[in-house]
């Protein structure tokens, strides 16, 4: 606990990089994956090539990423960018996927009617597609964010700078303390944001756990047999999912 | 002259595998009309409907809606304007009932305001309730998830609606009470209902004409509920419209029979009297005259509406009132053949209850009676044919 009182700066300073090294490429990953997976879903001849290229940069082990990357784009290789892209790329691995499966599960009943009515595509996706897909998505982005903390650590090995950065100088200069304090910080971390991640997609699918209530008496004579207790099964796997990996990849 | 609404001009679907969905249709559609289009399945009937508002586009032929091609006008325009019901509702799940109703108006740039205002105000003439305006469908009934989709289709005040097999997902109980809640809504409102469905009688009840499929996209025929009953065009369409369909055209024709006076038993006084046409106040009962001779009694509870009959034993006894046979269906003046028919043949006696407005004893209707104003109907409707 000495240790920490006396470099708690350093270790926030550690924190808020890691923290950004693993949000940034999220929200680039999303920009990048969701009209990836729009185009390949339902599409005969994208949605393998998408699926399965993006499958594939997932097996690319993140130390070489970080050691080839500055060569293909010219930046010095302990440049910040270079883990940005990298977790970029394994966050479109994960989220193509998942965005795909979001979009495929859409009811097709719904998007018809939507057309029916008067949709133009654009509208169509950012009103009805994108908000529908919500609770697959969610659980894609929580798997992304996690296991992109604990990604982060890895650019600590070629010097940048990260929460990893106390594992590596820790075990250099055999500090027990400095390595559980990278340990804990990182769960945190990690637990936080899949938390936030979890309280965002709930209070945007309130539509979803309507079902259970029933009807009210008065409201309509004879057919008030609510038959909307159905709809929590999708969300509560997708939950469950998240959960089971966050917690293998924050350990 | 009636205003045709919608024209199919040789209109045909033909998709690229070879299947022939609609084959060269021919078909106009008067305005305010409620036209049902009934087939098997696989008969382009939703292929045709689906025409309208260009979710399927024609390989040959014109559709006119409203004497404008619909191929020249852009898809979302064209699919404002008109309503659009579809089976299981097709509502938005993430968004409440008065936003669902709202959609199109919204589409149409109508504010947020002024278009939930309208649609609360809809809720209430599709029989829900306005506290149901900021649920989610989900936690509606089928019934209730169908009838905001009415409401949704009427939201934008279109004078076309499209209704595909909108009725089909929901029990029958709560399925009688939408078709019976649509037609006292077309009474209100005359739009030009296109009523997609593979169940004949819903297209008889609900059709003022009635279009048949048969498989392969060809147009059977195309007629009044009435007609297709009396007159089918072919052995398909004989065959579609299926059994009893002697006995449903009967519903078309207006009873001319006289009225019987019967003799009724007042159940709490045991006092006898005899009810027919033109005695405003029943008559006592004298033991003698048509009345008196038949083998049975009506029995009546004190406001002189009907509980069944009772036998009448040789001695000219009615019998005791654990002999009660409850009665058949009743048939109100006015009414048709066929209630009058299923009144004489579901009663006890032969003999149909006709009952007043307020549900009184009127008199009855022997069942033979019923016949002979059946076959005179037949006789006139053949002489009629023959002076043609």
């Amino acid at each position: 606990m000495n240790w920490l009182t006396n470099n708690w700066p350093a270790v926030l300073e550690l924190a808020g990089a890691h923290l950004m090294q693993s949000v940034v490429p999220v929200v680039i990953g999303l920009l990048i994956s969701v009209p990836l997976a729009r185009l390949a879903a339902g599409n005969r001849w994208l949605r393998p090539l998408f699926v399965t290229g993006s499958s594939l940069l997932y097996t690319i082990p993140s130390l070489t990423l970080f050691v080839v990357l500055p060569l293909i784009l010219g930046t010095r290789i302990t440049a910040v960018s270079n883990v940005i892209v990298a977790l970029t790329l394994y966050v479109i691995a994960i989220l193509v996927r998942s965005c795909v499966d979001a979009f495929e599960s859409l009811d097709r009943d719904v998007l018809q009617a939507a057309t029916a009515m008067g949709y133009k595509p654009a509208r169509r996706f950012f009103g009805v597609e994108l908000p529908l897909a919500v609770p697959v998505m969610i659980a894609g982005l929580r798997v992304a964010t996690v296991s992109n903390i604990s990604m982060v650590s890895v650019g600590a090995v070629i010097g940048i700078q990260s929460l990893g950065t106390l594992f590596t100088d820790g075990l250099r200069r055999s500090i027990v303390a400095e390595i559980v304090v990278g340990i804990v910080a990182t769960v945190v971390i990690a637990v936080v944001l899949d938390q936030l991640l979890r309280l965002l997609g709930h209070t945007m699918t309130r539509w979803q756990r309507t079902g259970t209530a029933a009807p009210h008496a008065s409201a309509r004579r004879r057919d008030d047999t609510g038959d909307g207790a159905d709809t929590g099964g999708a969300r509560g796997a997708a939950g469950a999912l998240a959960t089971v990996e966050s917690g293998g990849a924050s350990a | 002259m009636t205003e045709m609404a919608i024209r199919y001009r040789g209109v045909s679907k033909v998709y690229p595998d070879g299947t022939t969905a609609v084959d060269n249709l021919d078909l106009d559609v008067p305005s305010g009309s409620l036209t049902v289009f009934v087939g098997p399945s696989g008969c382009g009937k939703t292929t045709s409907l689906r025409m309208l508002n260009r979710m399927v586009d024609p390989t040959s032929g014109v559709v006119e809606v409203n004497g404008q091609d619909v191929s020249s006008i852009p898809a979302a325009q064209l699919r404002r304007s008109m309503g659009y019901v579809m089976q299981q509702s097709g509502l938005l799940p993430h968004k409440t009932v008065e936003d669902n109703i709202a959609t199109v108006p919204r589409l149409n740039g109508v504010s947020k305001k002024e278009s939930r205002a309208n649609a609360r105000e809809l809720l209430g003439s599709v029989g829900l309730d306005e506290s149901l305006a900021t649920r989610y469908p989900a936690q509606l009934s089928g019934g209730q998830q169908q009838r905001v989709g009415v409401a949704r289709a009427l939201a934008a005040d279109p004078p076309v609606l499209l209704m595909d097999e909108p009725f089909s997902a929901v029990d029958p109980v709560v399925r009688q009470d939408l078709q019976h809640e649509l037609l006292d809504l077309q009474k209100r409102l005359h739009r030009t209902i296109i009523f997609v469905t593979h169940d004949i009688d819903e297209a008889i009840l609900l059709g003022n004409r009635v279009a048949v499929f048969a498989r392969g996209g060809r147009l059977a025929q195309y007629a009044t509920p009435e007609e297709l009953l009396r007159a089918p065009a072919d052995d398909f369409v004989a065959d579609f419209i299926g059994r009893d369909r002697g006995f449903r055209s009967l519903s078309f024709e207006n009873a001319a029979v006289a009225l019987q006076p019967v003799t009724v038993l007042a159940a709490d006084t045991g006092e006898r009297t005899v009810v027919g046409p033109g005695s405003e106040n029943p008559a006592p009962w004298q033991g003698t005259g048509a009345a008196a001779s038949s083998d049975w009694v009506l029995a009546v509870d004190e406001r002189r509406h009907p509980l069944g009959w009772l036998p009448v034993r040789s001695g000219g006894e009615a019998a005791g009132r654990e002999e009660l046979r409850v009665g058949g269906t009743l048939w109100h003046e006015g009414d048709s053949l066929r209630t009058a028919l299923d009144a004489a043949l579901s009663s006890p006696s032969g003999q149909a209850v006709a009952v007043h407005e307020d549900g009184s004893v009127a008199g009855v209707v022997p069942g033979e009676d019923v016949m002979r104003a059946i076959e005179e109907q037949r006789a006139t409707r053949h002489h009629g044919a023959e002076q043609a």
